[in-house]
C-alpha cells in the first residue's frame, strides 16, 4: 500500500475562487490510498513548498499529488520540494486545476469543483503506480558548429570562440560575409557597412578558435544535444586553397564571362573567381558549371568536340588549381549548433504588373546597394542600367513581396522602411538634382532614432512620400510610368521615372527547409526557422543544443541579428561550462521479450532515437536511445504487441486514471 | 491535332463582328478543325447579367454548356467576354449547391464537365501551314482586360504579361512587340452609355500601340474591336489626333497568312482599312 | 464637407450585407490602394475602389450606394487580380450594384444602369443580344439622355453600310428556355425578400 499525500492550491482566487477546495478536500480524504491531505493559499510559495516537504517527512508519504496550475509552470519547483524531502522527485503527480478547471469553468463552480475531484482522483490512481527515476548524466563535446557565416553566424562564432571553445564555422557560399557584405551604408547611422563588417570577417578568419569551411553545408545529423555527429559536404572549389594567394592573375586571365552572384547581375565576373576584393577566406574557387574546362569535360562524355581550356591552371603563380578535386565529407563532434542560415531578397519577376525583370531600369534595392558601393560594378557612380546615364526621378515602391498575400509572403519585412530612407537620403547625397519619391503603405520605424531618420529623408532632403501601392510600371520610351494612387489626396497618380527600386521583402535562404529536416527542427509557412517559444526562448529551438540566430528566424535588422548572435553564443558556452548533462528519464522503453523487431516504432519516432538491436540468440528487436528520446510517446500508440512504454506515462499509469473515473 | 469542338459563336457575329466570325469559319475549314455550332446557343448574358444579378450571370451561360454537354465536346469560343462568362460560370459551379441551385432554375442536370477553351487555346496546339509569311509585319497584341483574367478562374495564360496570341503572330512570321497594353481595358461595355470614357481608354491603348512602333493591333475580342475601330473618328475628335490605326482579328490574320482573299476575310468591314497599310507591307 | 458619425450597430449591418452578397471578406482591406492605382477608370470616379472599400468598412451606406464608382466600374477585374489582400474588388463592386438596385437607389450613372436594363431586356426577348434593336430602343426609347441618345444614333448609319448592323433579329431555338431563366431567378429573388428561408 502506498502513502499518499494530497495537496490543494487555491491559487489566491484564482483556483480557490470557483473550486470550492474544502469539499475537493473532504473527497480527496476518502480516496484509495490518501492518507494526508492539506490545502494551501499559494502552495508554490517558500512556506507552502516547506509544508509539502514538512508533511513528507511527518507522516512518511511515499507518494504525493498537487492540485494546482499547470505542471508546465510549477512541476519542477514541486519535484525539488518532493527531492528536498528525501523523496524521488517523479513521485510526484499533478491535478492541473487552474488551466484545466477553474480558467475554463469560470462559469460553473459546482460542476468545476465535481471536475477537481475527478481530476485528483485520476491523479492519485496514477500516481499509485508511479516508479522512481533516475536522469542520466552523458558527457558533453565542448566544441560548437555554426551554420551560415553572415553577420549573425559570425559574431556567434566570435563570442563562443572568445570564451575558449572551439567552432567550425560553415558557409555555402565561397566567401563569408552575407548579405552584409553586400551593403553600401547602414541606417540610421549611416556607417560603411564594410568598414564595420570587415574587421570582424577577418577576426573570424585569424581566430585560432575558429575553424572555416566554405562552399559547404550540414548534409547529415546523428546524435543529441551535447553529442552531435555531423556530416558537412565540401563541395570542391578546384583550388587548394592552403597555396592559393589570391592574387587574382586567374580572374583576369580566364576567358569566360558570367553574371556576378555578389553583385546581383550587374557586373561579370570570370569563371574562377574570388566574389569580391574583402572576401574571407581571399581564395579563388571554380565555378564548374560555367568553366571551360569542366564544360570541355562534359562535352567530351557527350562525344562532341569542343575545345578544352586550362588557361588559369597554365598561369597560376602558385599553381594551386586542382581540377580533379573532389567533393568531400567532413565528419565531426559537437556538442551544440547555431543555426545562422539568413535570407534573401523576394524575386520580384511574380510581379507581372512591375514588367517581372523585363524593365532594364527597374531594380531591386539590393541591386541599388551594389549601384551606390564604392567597390560596385559603377565604383559608386549611380548610373541607370540601361543607358548607364545619371537617374533624376527615382520612384521607391515598398512592400513588394511582403504584405502580399496574392504572392503568399503575408508578412511585413521589417527593414524595407528604413533602407528605402536611407537609400532615397543616399541618392540625394550623390548627386542633389535627384528627386525621390516613395510609395508606401506604412512608415515602419520602430527602433532607437529610426523615425527621426525616416523624417529627416522628408524634411532635410525633400524626398516626397506618397500612400499607396502602386498597380503597375510601363516602359515609355526612356521613362518608366508609374502607375499609384496618393491614397492620401484620393486621386490617382502616375510619375514618369528614370529609375524604379523595387523594396523586395526578406526571404529565407535557398535550401532553409531542407536543413530544418536534416536537423530536425521546425519550420514555419514561410520556410523560417521557428524559436521554442516567441517570447521567451526566442533563440532555441525545440531540440535541445540547437540554437538560432539572424534572419534564419524572420526578418531583422543589423543590430538585432547581432544581438541575436551573441545571444545564441551565450546559450552554448552556457551550454559547455558543464562537463556533463542530464537527460530527462521520462523516456520510452521497449520489453524486447515481447518486441517482435517490426520497427514500425522506429519508422514513426521524430527523433531517430529507436534502432534495431541484434540479441544473442539472433532475434531483431527495437532499442530506444535515452539520450534521443524526448517522450512524446508515438511509438508506444504505434506498437502492435504493447511492449513500448513511456516512463512516467505507462499505459498501466493511464489505465489506472481512466478507471479511477468509473468508481 | 484537329479536333471537333461545340462552338459558340456570340451574339455579336451575328453583327457587328461578323468579320471575326466569318474568318474563323474559314480559318478552321482550311486547318480542318471541326467546328459544330452549338444548337440553339443564345447569350451568356455578357457584362449586363453580372452587373446586375449574380444567379442570372451563372444561369445563362450554363444553358449554353449544358447544350454542350449533350454534344460531348470541348466548347470552342472566340468572343473574350463570352469566354470569360462561361469560365466563370463552370468556375462557380465547382460548387455543388451553386450547381443544384442553377440546375433548378436552367430545369436541366448539367455536370459541369464541359471543358471550355478560347479559339486562341486551340490554335496554339496547331501547327500552321503559312503559305504566306508576314515578315514585314510589326504588330501588338491587344489581349483585353478579361481574357487572361483572374488566371484562377481562366486558366488561360499569365495574368500579367499573356504570350499566347505573340506565340501565334511569331508562327506566321509577324514581329510582335512588346508593350505594356496587353491587358489594360478598353471601357468595354460603357461604349453606348459613356462614350466618353471608352474613348478615353481606348486612345491610351491607341497612342501605345503607336509609340510601340505597330502597324496594327491584334484582338481576340469583338468588344476591343468595335472600340478601338469603330471609335477611332470619334476618339480622334475628342483627344485631337488621329491614330490610324487598323485593328485586325488574330483569325483574320491567321487567313492571310492562309492565303485567304481580304474579300473573304471582310477586311471592307474594318472602319479603319487595314488593306493600305497590308498592300504596303507586302501582305497583300 | 461633412462629419460622418460612426455607429456600431448600423456599421455592421450594412458591411455585413454587403459582405454576405460579395462572400468577400472587406474587413481584409488595409487601404493599400493598389486597386486604385491600376483602376483604369478610376479618374472618372467620385470614389476611388480604395474610398468604396473604406467607407463599406464604415458602413456608409448611402454614401457609397449613391456615388459613380459602382456604375462605372466595367468589371475589368484588374483590382481584384493584383490585391494583396486577395479580395475580388470587382466583385463587391458588381455586389454595390445589385444592392443600390434592391435598396432603390437612384443610380448616380443613370445611362449605365439603363443599358444594362435594356440589353438584359433584349435577351430576355429574343434570346440572342440584337445590337439593332439594343442600340434603336436605347437610344430612342428617351432612356438614355439626350446628348448620348444622339452620339448613339448618329453611330448607326455608318455600322449600317458597314454591314455591322443586322437587320433582321436572331433566331435562337433556345429563347424559349432563357425566357424561363428569367422567370425562375425573379421567383427564386422573390423567395428570398419574401423572408423565406431557402
Amino acid at each position: 500500500m502506498a502513502r499518499i499525500g494530497v495537496f490543494l492550491c487555491y491559487c489566491g482566487t484564482n483556483i480557490g475562487g470557483v473550486v470550492n477546495i474544502p469539499r475537493v478536500a473532504e473527497a480527496a480524504k476518502a480516496m484509495p490510498e490518501v492518507v494526508f491531505v492539506q490545502d494551501n493559499k499559494y502552495t508554490c510559495s517558500e512556506p507552502g513548498q516547506l509544508e509539502i516537504r514538512n508533511a513528507i517527512v511527518d507522516n512518511s508519504l511515499d507518494r504525493v499529488v498537487i492540485g494546482c496550475c499547470s505542471p508546465r509552470m510549477h512541476e519542477k519547483t514541486y519535484r525539488k520540494a518532493v527531492e528536498s524531502a528525501g523523496l524521488n522527485p517523479y513521485l510526484l503527480e499533478i491535478a492541473n486545476l487552474r488551466e484545466h478547471c477553474s480558467w475554463v469553468h469560470g462559469d460553473d463552480k459546482e460542476r468545476a469543483t465535481s471536475k477537481a475531484i475527478e481530476l485528483v482522483k485520476m491523479a492519485v490512481a496514477k500516481v499509485s503506480r508511479h516508479e522512481s527515476l533516475f536522469p542520466k548524466e552523458v558527457p558533453v563535446t565542448k566544441r560548437a558548429l555554426v551554420i551560415g557565416g553572415g553577420v549573425a553566424g559570425i559574431q556567434a562564432a566570435l563570442d563562443i570562440a572568445n570564451s575558449g571553445y572551439e567552432v567550425v564555422l560553415v558557409e555555402k557560399q565561397p566567401t563569408i560575409g552575407g548579405r552584409m557584405s553586400q551593403l553600401d551604408k547602414t541606417f540610421p547611422t549611416l556607417d560603411c557597412s564594410a568598414c564595420i563588417l570587415t574587421p570582424k570577417m577577418v577576426d573570424v578568419a585569424q581566430h585560432p578558435n575558429i575553424r572555416l569551411i566554405t562552399c559547404a553545408q550540414v548534409s547529415k545529423i546523428k546524435g543529441f544535444v551535447g553529442n552531435f555527429e555531423i556530416d558537412i559536404l565540401r563541395r570542391a572549389k578546384k583550388v587548394d586553397e592552403t597555396i592559393c594567394t589570391g592574387c587574382g592573375v586567374c580572374m583576369t586571365k580566364c576567358l569566360v564571362r558570367t553574371p556576378s552572384e555578389f553583385d546581383l547581375g550587374m557586373r561579370d565576373r570570370s569563371a574562377i573567381y574570388i566574389p569580391f576584393p574583402q572576401a574571407i577566406p581571399l581564395k579563388a574557387v571554380i565555378d564548374t558549371e560555367h568553366c571551360g574546362h569542366f564544360q570541355y569535360l562534359k562535352a567530351r562524355q557527350e562525344g562532341k568536340d569542343v575545345p578544352d581550356c586550362n588557361i588559369c591552371q597554365q598561369t597560376c603563380p602558385a599553381e594551386a588549381v586542382r581540377y580533379e578535386e573532389e567533393d568531400e565529407i567532413i565528419t565531426e563532434r559537437f556538442g551544440a549548433i547555431v543555426v545562422a542560415t539568413g535570407f534573401k531578397t523576394f524575386d520580384h519577376s511574380a510581379y507581372g504588373e512591375f514588367g517581372s525583370g523585363r524593365y532594364p531600369d527597374v531594380i531591386s534595392s539590393l541591386q541599388l546597394e551594389r549601384l551606390m558601393s564604392a567597390s560596385g560594378p559603377t565604383s559608386g557612380e549611380i548610373l541607370r542600367p540601361s543607358d548607364k546615364t545619371h537617374p533624376k526621378t527615382v520612384v521607391f515602391v515598398s512592400c513588394v513581396g511582403s504584405r502580399d498575400d496574392n504572392k503568399g509572403r503575408s508578412y511585413c519585412s521589417k527593414i524595407c522602411c528604413m533602407y528605402m530612407a536611407k537609400q532615397s537620403i543616399m541618392l540625394k547625397e550623390h548627386d542633389p538634382d535627384v528627386q525621390s519619391y516613395i510609395f508606401y503603405i506604412d512608415i515602419r520605424a520602430g527602433g532607437k532614432d529610426f523615425d527621426e531618420f525616416a523624417q529627416r529623408a522628408q524634411d532635410e532632403y525633400g524626398v516626397l512620400y506618397l500612400r499607396g501601392r502602386i498597380s503597375k510600371i510601363v516602359q515609355d520610351g526612356k521613362k518608366l510610368i508609374v502607375y499609384g494612387e496618393d491614397s492620401l489626396l484620393g486621386h490617382p497618380v502616375q510619375i514618369p521615372a528614370d529609375m524604379v527600386v523595387l523594396a523586395t521583402g526578406v526571404e529565407p535562404n535557398d535550401g532553409a527547409p531542407e536543413l530544418a529536416q536534416i536537423l530536425n527542427v521546425s519550420y514555419d509557412t514561410h520556410n523560417f526557422f521557428v524559436e521554442a517559444h516567441p517570447k521567451l526562448r526566442p533563440v532555441e529551438t525545440q531540440t535541445d543544443g540547437i540554437f538560432l540566430a539572424g534572419c534564419a528566424v524572420g526578418p531583422r535588422d543589423i543590430p538585432e541579428s547581432v544581438a541575436h548572435g551573441s545571444a545564441a553564443a551565450v546559450k552554448v558556452t552556457a551550454l559547455f561550462s558543464r562537463d556533463t548533462l542530464t537527460t530527462d528519464p521520462m523516456v520510452s522503453t521497449i520489453d524486447q521479450m515481447r518486441c517482435v523487431g517490426c520497427l514500425a516504432c522506429a519508422e514513426v519516432c521524430p527523433f531517430n532515437a529507436i534502432e534495431p538491436q541484434v540479441l544473442r540468440d539472433g532475434r531483431v528487436v527495437a532499442s530506444v536511445n535515452e539520450s534521443l528520446c524526448k517522450g512524446c510517446g508515438l511509438c508506444v500508440a504505434t506498437c502492435r504487441s504493447g511492449c513500448a512504454n513511456l516512463k512516467g506515462f505507462t499505459l498501466q499509469q493511464l489505465l489506472a486514471e481512466v478507471n479511477s473515473l468509473w468508481r | 491535332m484537329p479536333g471537333a469542338y461545340a462552338y459558340y459563336p456570340g451574339c455579336t457575329q451575328e453583327s457587328s463582328a461578323k468579320e471575326y466570325g466569318e474568318s474563323t469559319k474559314l480559318v478552321c475549314e482550311e486547318l480542318g478543325i471541326e467546328l459544330h455550332e452549338i444548337d440553339g446557343w443564345t447569350c451568356c448574358g455578357a457584362s449586363s447579367a453580372h452587373t446586375t444579378n449574380h444567379l442570372l450571370s451563372v444561369a445563362l451561360p450554363t444553358r449554353d454548356l449544358q447544350a454542350a454537354q449533350e454534344m460531348d465536346m470541348p466548347v470552342a469560343v472566340i468572343c473574350a467576354m463570352c469566354y470569360s462568362r462561361l469560365k466563370y460560370a463552370s468556375h462557380e459551379l465547382r460548387d455543388p449547391k451553386t450547381l443544384a441551385l442553377v440546375n433548378e432554375v436552367i430545369e436541366k442536370d448539367f455536370q459541369n464537365t464541359t471543358q471550355v477553351l478560347h479559339l486562341l487555346e486551340i490554335l496554339d496546339k496547331e501547327r500552321i501551314p503559312v503559305r504566306k509569311s508576314l515578315k514585314r509585319l510589326k504588330v501588338v497584341c491587344y489581349y483585353g482586360c478579361i481574357l487572361a483574367r483572374p488566371k484562377k478562374v481562366t486558366q488561360f495564360d499569365d495574368e500579367e504579361n499573356p504570350q499566347i496570341m505573340d506565340r501565334l503572330v511569331s508562327n506566321l512570321g509577324a514581329t510582335s512587340i512588346d508593350w505594356g497594353f496587353k491587358t489594360e481595358c478598353c471601357g468595354a461595355s460603357l461604349t453606348l452609355s459613356r462614350r466618353d470614357l471608352v474613348r478615353d481608354l481606348s486612345h491610351r491603348v491607341l497612342v501605345a500601340a503607336k509609340q510601340a512602333g505597330a502597324d496594327c493591333i491584334v484582338v481576340a475580342c469583338p468588344m476591343c474591336h468595335s472600340n478601338l475601330d469603330m471609335q477611332q473618328e470619334g476618339i480622334a475628335q475628342q483627344h485631337g489626333d488621329q491614330a490610324d490605326m487598323p485593328i485586325i482579328y488574330f483569325t483574320q490574320l491567321v487567313g492571310l497568312s492562309l492565303g485567304l482573299s481580304t474579300e473573304q476575310l471582310m477586311f471592307d468591314r474594318h472602319f479603319v482599312d487595314p488593306r493600305p497599310m497590308l498592300r504596303e507591307k507586302g501582305v497583300i | 464637407m461633412t462629419t460622418t458619425t460612426v455607429t456600431p450597430s448600423v456599421s455592421r449591418e450594412f458591411l455585413l450585407e454587403v459582405q454576405q452578397q460579395s462572400q468577400q471578406n472587406i474587413l481584409r482591406c488595409y487601404q493599400c490602394g493598389k486597386c486604385s492605382a491600376g483602376c483604369p477608370l478610376a479618374y472618372a470616379m467620385d470614389l476611388s475602389p480604395r474610398r468604396v472599400m473604406r467607407a463599406v468598412q464604415l458602413g456608409l451606406a448611402d454614401y457609397v450606394l449613391g456615388c459613380t464608382s459602382i456604375w462605372i466600374c466595367v468589371s475589368c477585374e484588374t483590382c481584384s487580380v493584383r490585391c494583396p489582400r486577395e479580395i475580388d474588388i470587382a466583385r463587391v463592386m458588381e455586389s454595390l450594384r445589385m444592392i443600390s438596385i434592391d435598396k432603390g437607389f437612384s443610380p448616380a450613372e443613370k445611362e449605365v444602369e439603363t443599358f444594362h436594363r435594356v440589353f438584359l431586356d433584349v435577351i430576355e426577348k429574343r434570346g440572342r443580344a440584337f445590337e439593332t434593336e439594343l442600340v434603336a430602343s436605347y437610344s430612342m426609347g428617351g432612356l438614355g439622355t439626350l446628348k448620348t441618345s444622339i452620339a448613339n444614333i448618329s453611330l448607326l448609319p455608318g455600322m449600317i453600310s458597314k454591314g455591322k448592323m443586322a437587320l433582321a433579329p436572331p433566331n435562337a431555338s433556345g429563347v424559349d428556355e432563357v425566357k424561363k431563366i428569367f422567370a425562375k431567378v425573379r421567383e427564386i429573388e422573390q423567395r428570398k425578400t419574401s423572408g423565406g428561408s431557402e
